[in-house]
Order: C-alpha cells, then sequence, then structure tokens
C-alpha cells in the first residue's frame, strides 16, 4: 500500500497521536455531526475548501487559517477520509497538495468502511491549540485550467479522462440521478476516455490494487506515458481519479481540470462530443 | 459510541439503481440513500427505528429521482 494511504487499524491506533490530525471532509455535510472519528476535525467542502466569492478553490490565506484553527501545522500528517469512497477527501488532498503540504494522507474505505466496521464514533467537537501555517505557492502542475484542455483538445497532447457515470459521459443524463443539472449541454470533451471514479474503489471503499488500476487504466491506453487530465462534474470525483492515477499508479504528469463538466457543458460554442 | 445494526443494499428506485446504507447511533437510526452510479448522496433521513428512518429517506430519494431527465443519444 502506498504510504499516502492508512487503514481504519492504522487510524483507530493513531489518530489521536502527536502530530496527527485526522480530518473528516463529505459530500453529505451534515454525516460528521451524525458522528465522526473520536478527535477528528471536520471541514466543510461547500464553505471551507473554495472560495465562496469567485469560483475557485480555497485562497491561501483561508486555507491557512482553517488549517491553523484545525490545529495543523506544516509538519502535522494530515489524515483525510470522508463519505461516498472519500470523495471530498481526495479533493481536499487534491487542494493540501496544491498548496505544498507535505504529509497527507487517506484513510482507505474511509467513513463507509469505518462504519461497517462498527468502530467507534463521536459526536463531540474536539477543540484544538491554534497552530501556525504558511501555505506555499499553488502548484499548478497538478491543477489543468480551461486553456490547456481546449489545447491538450486541439493538440493531443494530453489524454483525458473523463470519470463520471457512462449515462453522463454518454449525454444521456446532466448530472448524477436525482442531482440538480448544472449544464446547458450533455457528453464529454472530444476524445476523453470513459473511466468512471468507483472503478477505482472496491466494494468496501477500499482503492484497488495498483495492478488492478494499472489493468483499469492501460485497458483505455491510460499508461502514464503521456500528460493526463481528470476531469468529471466539479472537480471533486476526479480529484480521486487524480490520487488513483498519481499516487496509485505513480504518472508523472497528471492534471485534476475542476472547471470540469461545468464549465465545459456550459461555454458556448464549445465542442462536445456524444458517443 | 458505535454504529449497530449497519446495513447496505442495493435496490431500485424509480428506475435507478440505489444504495441504502442504514446504522443506529445512540438512539438514533440514520439512513443514507446514494445512487450507484456515480455514488451521489441523494437524500438521508433519520427516525427512532429503522423503518421509520429510510421510509422517510425513499420518500425524499423517489422524489428527488423523478426529477431526473433523460435525453436521446
Amino acid at each position: 500500500m502506498a504510504n499516502v494511504l492508512v487503514n481504519t487499524d492504522w487510524v483507530a491506533q493513531h489518530g489521536k497521536d502527536a502530530g496527527v490530525r485526522v480530518v473528516e471532509v463529505d459530500v453529505d455535510t451534515t454525516s460528521y455531526d451524525q458522528g465522526h472519528v473520536p478527535g477528528a476535525a471536520g471541514w466543510n467542502w461547500t464553505t471551507e475548501l473554495c472560495d465562496t466569492l469567485v469560483r475557485d478553490i480555497v485562497p491561501a490565506k483561508k486555507l491557512e487559517a482553517l488549517l491553523g484553527a484545525s490545529g495543523i501545522d506544516n509538519k502535522t500528517t494530515i489524515v483525510l477520509y470522508g463519505d461516498n469512497n472519500n470523495w471530498f477527501a481526495a479533493w481536499a488532498f487534491w487542494q493540501l497538495k496544491v498548496y505544498g503540504h507535505d504529509d497527507v494522507r487517506i484513510m482507505d474505505g474511509g467513513r463507509k468502511k469505518w462504519l461497517a466496521e462498527g468502530r467507534d464514533l463521536s459526536t463531540d467537537k474536539p477543540s484544538f491549540a491554534a497552530a501556525t501555517y504558511k501555505a506555499g505557492a499553488p502548484d499548478l502542475s497538478l491543477r489543468a485550467f480551461l486553456p490547456e484542455v481546449q489545447q491538450a483538445v486541439a493538440g493531443k497532447k494530453a489524454a483525458l479522462v473523463d470519470v463520471r457515470s457512462p449515462q453522463e459521459f454518454s449525454g444521456e443524463i446532466l448530472s448524477p440521478p436525482g442531482l440538480p443539472e448544472t449544464c446547458q449541454r450533455g457528453g464529454h470533451i472530444p476524445g476523453a476516455k470513459s473511466i468512471p471514479w468507483g472503478k477505482n474503489c472496491n466494494d468496501d471503499g477500499t482503492f484497488k490494487s495498483a495492478d488492478d488500476l494499472k489493468a483499469l487504466y492501460g485497458a483505455q491506453g491510460i499508461t502514464g506515458d503521456q500528460p493526463v487530465i481528470a476531469y468529471c462534474r466539479i472537480g471533486e470525483r476526479s480529484s480521486l481519479t487524480w490520487f488513483a492515477m498519481k499516487y496509485l499508479l505513480g504518472f508523472k504528469d497528471v492534471k485534476n481540470y475542476d472547471g470540469s463538466w461545468t464549465e465545459w457543458g456550459n461555454l458556448v460554442g464549445a465542442a462536445v462530443e456524444k458517443p | 459510541m458505535k454504529p449497530e445494526d449497519y446495513s447496505r443494499v442495493q435496490q431500485e428506485i424509480g428506475g435507478w439503481a440505489v444504495t441504502v446504507e442504514t446504522y443506529k447511533l445512540g438512539d438514533v437510526y440514520h439512513c443514507t440513500i446514494a445512487n450507484v452510479d456515480p455514488g451521489a448522496r441523494v437524500a438521508r433521513a433519520d427516525g427512532k427505528t429503522r423503518e421509520e428512518a429510510e421510509s422517510r429517506a425513499i420518500e425524499k430519494a423517489t422524489r428527488y429521482l423523478a426529477q431526473t431527465r433523460k435525453f436521446e443519444v
């Protein structure tokens, strides 16, 4: 197992160690209050892990304040976990790497596995001694913006991986079933390969083995020999795929396009492919 | 405290495959319904019993899933 992953046993044993901070980040922002890993902080992706004015990732100063309030300094080992097989835990992981945090890990299996194993939960909100955190300059080698994606389409210089469901990829639906539609057009970015994010995971929420992942991506011609850009609808599912490709498969040049389909699928004049 | 009576089953609501995850924490049952693919949460509800939590969540999920439009491809 790559050292960016820890299992539930490790968290049960070391989650409260000095220098370790466990943080829950969920799609369902009410889950933390229902019960969380004892001692874990809870971050709300809708308010704390983004810029709430401009559409963007969390600004550096805001991240510094969040981490400081969570008792995290630059040397802290941050262990992230969450619901939906760590969707938004991966989103937080990606942003922490963009800002250069060294030791970030994900609890393999996330909240699902912790619950299924009947492990302790707490509804107490822990308080942390404030710490000082200094964010690094954003590492844009991890993040793709629209012009780069457009160039990738035009020049075929990067492989595009669409991690949404097959029905979103085909344009049959415009959003995950039951969720609001957030685009004007359905389909996918021309040339993108469909590798739904869920294929990275086992039924218990843990990541598949590196060999299985290599076979999964290799079957679509995604081998890491060329740059890869992953996208979904808003960038969180593709964070998980980005994590798998970069840290579990060791691809050197992988970017997350967080503009994703809510950007591309709303662009006037953008080319859209439907199978 | 520990989660009790945990279950996670797959079923169909309004033609969509969903997972229904339920567990008891303290005196409250929590139920979350997510679509199988892509795995996004559709609805959640609490109740004093498993049946109450699940029926409330299923009622909400049925309503939300019915709003999903399908397009010809």
